[in-house]
């Protein structure tokens, strides 16, 4: 990997009247490097990309793309930028092959390199048969697809991905993820706000977590997962208060949520046998540790909207 | 302000373009229809009754007085109504503005773009009249050419003042009070449909004020072949009013759409 920096951000800070959106974060992100802004609703990843991407001003700090200033030069960095929005901003007014065409003019790229970039595009993303269909006859899926072949049109270096999978159904989500993939085996550098821990932990090299503003963690998923909650996780549910006694006194990391239990195992394979050994009738699930039980574990579970 | 304005501007004014042209016949419709329909019901209609009227010492047909104003109206109609509602969807329904600047288009060029293609609309629409009225030989040449300088200058005027409502109405629903407090009045009380000096001295004094009356007196002027007394006040007051409200309105608009 090159050692190259694609984005840098130094006390990036949002502010909307007296709410803090983002509160002075600093990370960078390597050319090449998928990384992954997790976080619940209003955590602050939304408009932490938005700034990057220049779509938003800062209010404090700095953010450089590929060496240029964001606030200094906007037209120079979005001309190297691929943003795939969360909400569809797709033209209704025109066809599929149309949005193309009129989006390749906004970077200026001539009529015959727009059309063929376009021909391109819908075939990587499997719309070609509905080139001509207007978009509101498109699935969501091909809105997606469609989406991101839009952001792809001026062969951007940094892709910005703004929950990309949101609402999809598996096929158009695997589908979504292969294209990504495919882009980052390309060298392009990508930076994905989801929800999905699963994608996070599928599409990055690293993710970032952040909650009200600030980041909480960083790090590889694999890393964050054995370090933060261990390999893995035994759940157990209908407890007695019996279960729950032993569970507190044997040191282990676990939350409580109504009658449930999650018990981190570190090491792997203890919590399962001692539970076993003890209370062979407690209904229980044995799972590896996954992203999501950092995210939950750290972020909280409490409901955020 | 107006120094991050780029000619990428012009992309966006394509893009309405576009649209306008995957429907083009119907948008050609109405500005060929509309003067037909006012020199019929005037003409045969209301135009009989009147007769002639007096206008700077002259008398003319009332159809030949009308039919300007009804030209007027419409260049103030097309770009005020194209910077109001269809920009209003284009920023807040259809999303397309967040789209664009993710480009290297800037807000500003943006905001440029549909301000020259709301003044297009009324250059398109009068060019459209022009040929209507020409065809019922109420307009005088060459003279009337001079309709296309100014439905550009009026366009430029009254697509910045759409482009101000937009910027400071919350809902689209928000347009109606501008609309019947200030557009409906003007449509009326700008000399259009009847000469100002049949008014009372306080309304000729607002009804200078208002940008549709300096554009309804050009407008009838080229259509007569014969300017009236101060058209230079006239010009003048759109060559001063127009780059004061563009700036307004751009500001205006740039507060509502970055974030």
């Amino acid at each position: 990997m090159s050692a190259e920096v694609a984005l840098e951000a130094r006390k990036l800070t949002k502010r909307y009247d007296a709410f803090v959106a983002v509160d002075a974060i600093d990370f960078t992100v390597q050319t090449g490097e998928c990384v992954g802004f997790l976080g619940p609703n209003g955590a602050g990843k939304t408009s932490t990309v938005r700034m990057v991407g220049c779509l938003s001003p800062l209010t404090a700090g700095t953010a450089q793309v590929f060496g240029f200033d964001v606030t200094k030069h906007p037209r120079k960095i979005k001309e190297m930028l691929g943003v795939c929005p969360q909400e569809d901003n797709l033209d209704p007014d025109f066809t599929t092959s149309h949005n193309l065409l009129v989006f390749a003019r906004y970077f200026d790229l001539p009529r015959d390199e727009a059309q063929r970039r376009t021909d391109e595009l819908l075939d990587l993303m499997q719309l070609r048969e509905k080139a001509g269909a207007r978009v509101e006859e498109l699935s969501g899926g091909m809105k997606r697809r469609l989406a991101l072949a839009r952001a792809l049109l001026n062969r951007p270096r940094l892709l910005l991905l703004d929950e990309p999978t949101t609402g999809l159904d598996p096929q158009a989500r695997h589908l979504m993820w292969q294209r990504i993939r495919q882009l980052k085996a390309d060298g392009v550098t990508c930076l994905l706000t989801t929800h999905y821990m699963e994608e996070a932990q599928r599409l990055c090299d690293r993710v970032i977590l952040m909650d009200g503003g600030k980041i909480l963690l960083e790090g590889r998923p694999q890393e964050l997962i054995e370090r933060e909650v261990g390999r893995e996780v035994c759940e157990l549910w209908n407890t007695t208060e019996e279960v729950k006694q032993f569970v507190r006194s044997q040191g282990w990391i676990f939350e409580e949520v109504e009658d449930r239990l999650y018990v981190y195992d570190r090491e792997g394979g203890i919590v399962r046998k001692e539970i076993e050994a003890r209370f062979p009738a407690q209904e229980r699930l044995l799972r590896h540790a996954s992203l999501e039980d950092v995210f939950l574990l750290r972020a909280g579970r409490m409901l955020r909207e | 302000m107006m120094r991050n304005v780029s000619s990428r501007a012009w992309r966006v004014w394509q893009r309405d373009l576009d649209v306008y042209r995957t429907t083009w016949k119907l948008n050609f419709l109405p500005p060929l229809l509309e003067p037909v329909l006012y020199i019929l019901a005037f003409g045969l209609g209301m135009g009989k009754l009147i007769g002639t009227i007096s206008y700077f010492g002259e008398d003319i047909a009332y159809l030949r007085f009308m039919v300007p104003g009804v030209v007027s109206v419409a260049i103030m109609f097309w770009a005020y109504f194209e910077t109001t509602y269809a920009t209003f969807i284009r920023m807040v329904y259809q999303r397309t503005f967040e789209a664009i600047i993710t480009t290297p288009l800037l807000v500003e060029d943006v905001i440029a773009g549909e301000w020259l293609w709301g003044a297009t609309k009324s250059l398109l629409a009068a060019g459209l009249m022009l040929i209507a009225v020409s065809a019922f030989g109420l307009a005088s040449w060459p003279s009337c050419l001079l309709v296309i300088p100014l439905a550009i200058l009026g366009g430029l005027i009254f697509s910045a003042l759409g482009l101000m409502t937009t910027a400071l109405s919350p809902t689209i629903e928000g347009f109606n009070l501008p609309i019947f407090l200030a557009i409906f009045p003007m449509f009326l009380f700008s000399g259009t449909f009847f000469p100002l000096d049949i008014l009372p001295l306080w309304a000729n004094v607002i009804a200078w004020l208002l940008p549709l009356t300096h554009v309804s007196l050009l407008v009838r002027g080229a259509f007569l072949g014969k300017l009236p007394p101060y058209a230079w006040a006239s010009v003048l007051y759109l060559l001063v009013a127009t780059p004061i409200l563009v700036v307004v309105s751009f500001r205006l608009m740039k507060k509502r759409l970055v974030k």
